[in-house]
């Protein structure tokens, strides 16, 4: 008897992108509910690894493709398998990791299966046979509970909001491979070019996240090289000042972010960005550095476990919602505050 | 070439939104369109621009939403439409993208439909995919760069800015794509422009028109809340130098446990 419920595994080049784990687990406990175990789909190149991974986290079930066709991620024949499967096994469920390919494959299979989606949950229970999801709207000002009354039920798990399973090297099975459903013929998009960018950590996945803003720029007495205009010489100081930003980030093992001010002024890639119109983050400790805190730059961080916050101005808003705040010049904190925690950390 | 941009009124990103008596409010915060939705309005202006053709700024939603077809307007969209039916009073992304597809196919034509990527009050960021896929049209979303959109060859090639990288993907014509926020600066609207959309009658179709009933909704919302309140107490840190302070911050970082 096929399982009722499955979930997406989203990889890139043979790796498991960690909230994929996170929502295997989440189906673990849909299905101790609904009954039945789990099936993970892995799609793409060098996916059997990961499909054989994919048993030690919790897999009852392990299907992959790896066909010529969806050697590049695209929506179309991506979702055209996901969506054969899913509804020749007439699954109850369907977890996607919240990452852009699992929203946009989530969002397309409950099309073709006449469903419903629910991205970005952070919470899932069951009542009689309905799977009931808590995700954040407006922002995260406000909570929702949502159902979707057709099958399969479909979500996609937010990054960090469920328990990130531990391997069980006792567990294991063969996956079982399966082809894809569209020929190249059929489909109207093609992949010309790629290029990754160099790793460092991805920010929705850290633990911890020290944060730039505008404030990042603000040191005077710092002299930028002869022959640069007014605003070279605002980037140069921001360098500086992310430098220091990074070196903390480096010492915990986190990542780099960013508030919209400070990737506007040309500091930072947008990728750095923290916010509303930037990334979602909601790691163990977030050190904001030279930011105000808007509502919109909360509305990516406020679910942080602990947040710090470095600025001059006692009254700015980042520190309402800061366990610990530092009045003071980022410039003289940071550069103490590294090798301190460098020390500790041995 | 016929381009259309489709734009959702929203409370603004500044509005305190609360649940009082079982409703969300958002007080005397104004509604706005979409800020995902300016970056989509813009690149389709681009396009229409360089290529020729009109700009049709679509949304479903009731009659206040036209302020936010207005503003498409006056940015230089060509016209605006209103879908508006009040058999669509319950409605998910999947209703609303199929209404939308709807659209689209009547308006015929249609080469490019660009969308926001994400409605900042729902914060669903699906309604682009969904309604590609109801479209049957390719989907090319977290777009950061067009560059080239060739309506004689059928094809349009775009940068897409994703989670390791960046993708060239070409595809072909008809096609929907969602835009981020890299791939150009709004443009304020013109004072020539306010003035043309403030005239501007803006048509509405109802689903009778479009040939449709409404499409069920599968996705409800039984309840919306206030999230538990966090209790923060801040804690400032100081010391009688930039030293002490860093060491003392330290320590209590180091027993929160969280490193
Ligand atoms: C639709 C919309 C979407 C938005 N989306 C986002 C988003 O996704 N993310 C986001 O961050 N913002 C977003 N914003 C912008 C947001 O409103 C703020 O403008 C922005 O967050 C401010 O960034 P900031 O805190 O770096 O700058 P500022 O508000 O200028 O704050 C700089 C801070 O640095 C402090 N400072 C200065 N010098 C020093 C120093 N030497 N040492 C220590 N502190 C110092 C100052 O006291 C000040 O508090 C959005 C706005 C809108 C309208
Ligand atoms: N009611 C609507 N009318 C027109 N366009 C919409 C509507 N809802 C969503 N969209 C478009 O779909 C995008 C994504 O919305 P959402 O999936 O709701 O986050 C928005 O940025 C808009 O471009």
């Amino acid at each position: 008897m096929s399982n009722k419920v499955f979930v997406y595994i989203d990889q890139f080049k043979g790796a498991a992108l960690p909230v994929s784990w996170e929502s295997l687990s989440a189906a673990r406990s849909l299905a101790e509910n609904l009954g039945g175990g789990v099936t993970a789909l892995v799609i793409g190149p060098q996916s059997q690894g990961v499909a054989n991974e994919a048993f030690q986290y919790g897999a009852d079930e392990v299907l992959y493709a790896d066909d010529a066709t969806l050697a590049d991620y695209r929506p179309e024949p991506y979702t055209a398998l996901i969506s054969k499967l899913v509804k020749d096994a007439a699954a109850e469920a369907l977890l996607f990791p919240t990452t852009s390919r699992g929203r946009e494959l989530a969002a397309m299979s409950a099309v073709d299966l006449e469903s419903g989606v629910m991205p970005d949950v952070t919470a899932l229970s069951v009542e009689g046979g309905q799977v009931i999801a808590t995700r954040p709207v407006y922002a995260g000002k406000l909570l929702s509970r949502v159902v979707c009354s057709a099958k399969p039920q479909i979500a996609t798990t937010r990054t960090r909001a469920f328990p990130a399973p531990q391997p069980d090297a006792s567990r294991s099975g063969t996956p079982t491979k399966v082809d894809a459903v569209l020929a190249e013929a059929d489909i109207s998009s093609k992949v010309v070019e790629y290029t990754t960018s160099d790793g460092g950590v991805s920010l929705a996945d850290a633990a911890v996240i020290v944060s730039g803003g505008r404030g990042v720029s603000n040191n005077p007495a710092l002299t930028p090289p002869a022959g640069l205009d007014e605003k070279q010489a605002e980037v140069w100081r921001a360098q500086q000042g992310f430098k220091l930003v990074s070196d903390l980030a480096t010492v915990l093992g986190g990542a780099v972010g960013a508030s919209r001010a400070a990737v506007d002024a040309g500091y930072i890639p947008y990728e750095h960005q923290v916010g509303q119109t930037g990334k979602v983050v909601s790691p163990d400790l977030y050190i904001a550095c030279g930011i105000s805190g808007a509502i919109q730059h909360q509305a990516g961080m406020r679910t942080s476990k602990v947040i710090v916050a470095i600025n001059k101005d006692p009254e700015a808003p980042i520190f309402k919602m800061a366990r610990f705040g530092v009045v003071g010049d980022l410039y003289a904190i940071l550069p103490p505050f590294t090798e301190a925690l460098r020390k500790k950390l041995g | 070439m016929k381009i259309v941009v489709c734009v959702k009124q929203v409370p603004d990103s500044a509005a305190k939104v609360v649940v009082e008596n079982g409703t969300v409010t958002w007080g005397d915060a104004p509604l706005v369109i979409n800020p995902w939705d300016e970056y989509a309005v813009e690149t389709a202006l681009l396009q229409k621009e360089a290529l020729g053709g009109e700009v049709t700024a679509i949304t479903l939603g009731g009659e206040g939403a036209k302020e936010a077809l207005k503003h498409a307007l006056a940015m230089g969209a060509s016209d605006a439409i209103l879908i508006s039916d009040p058999t669509m009073s319950e409605s998910d992304s999947q209703s609303v993208a199929r209404v939308l597809a709807a659209a689209i196919q009547k308006l015929g034509d249609v080469k490019v439909a660009f969308f926001g990527r994400q409605a900042i009050d729902g914060d669903m960021g699906v309604t682009a995919a969904q309604t590609a896929r109801a479209l049957g049209w390719p989907m090319l979303s977290l777009v950061s760069v067009i560059n080239s959109l060739d309506p004689a060859a059928g094809t349009i090639r775009v940068g897409r800015a994703t989670e390791e990288g960046r993708q060239v993907v070409e595809a072909k014509l008809p096609a929907v794509v969602s835009v981020g926020k890299d791939i150009a600066e709004p443009r304020y609207p013109s004072f020539m422009g306010i003035r043309k959309a403030s005239r501007a009658e803006i048509p509405t179709w109802s689903l009778a028109e479009l040939g449709i009933s409404a499409p069920s909704a599968v996705v409800k919302w039984p309840e919306v809340m206030n999230p538990p309140t966090r209790e923060v107490v801040t804690e400032l840190v100081s010391g009688g130098s930039p030293q002490e302070i860093a060491e003392n911050l330290a320590e209590k970082i180091l027993a929160e446990k969280v490193l």
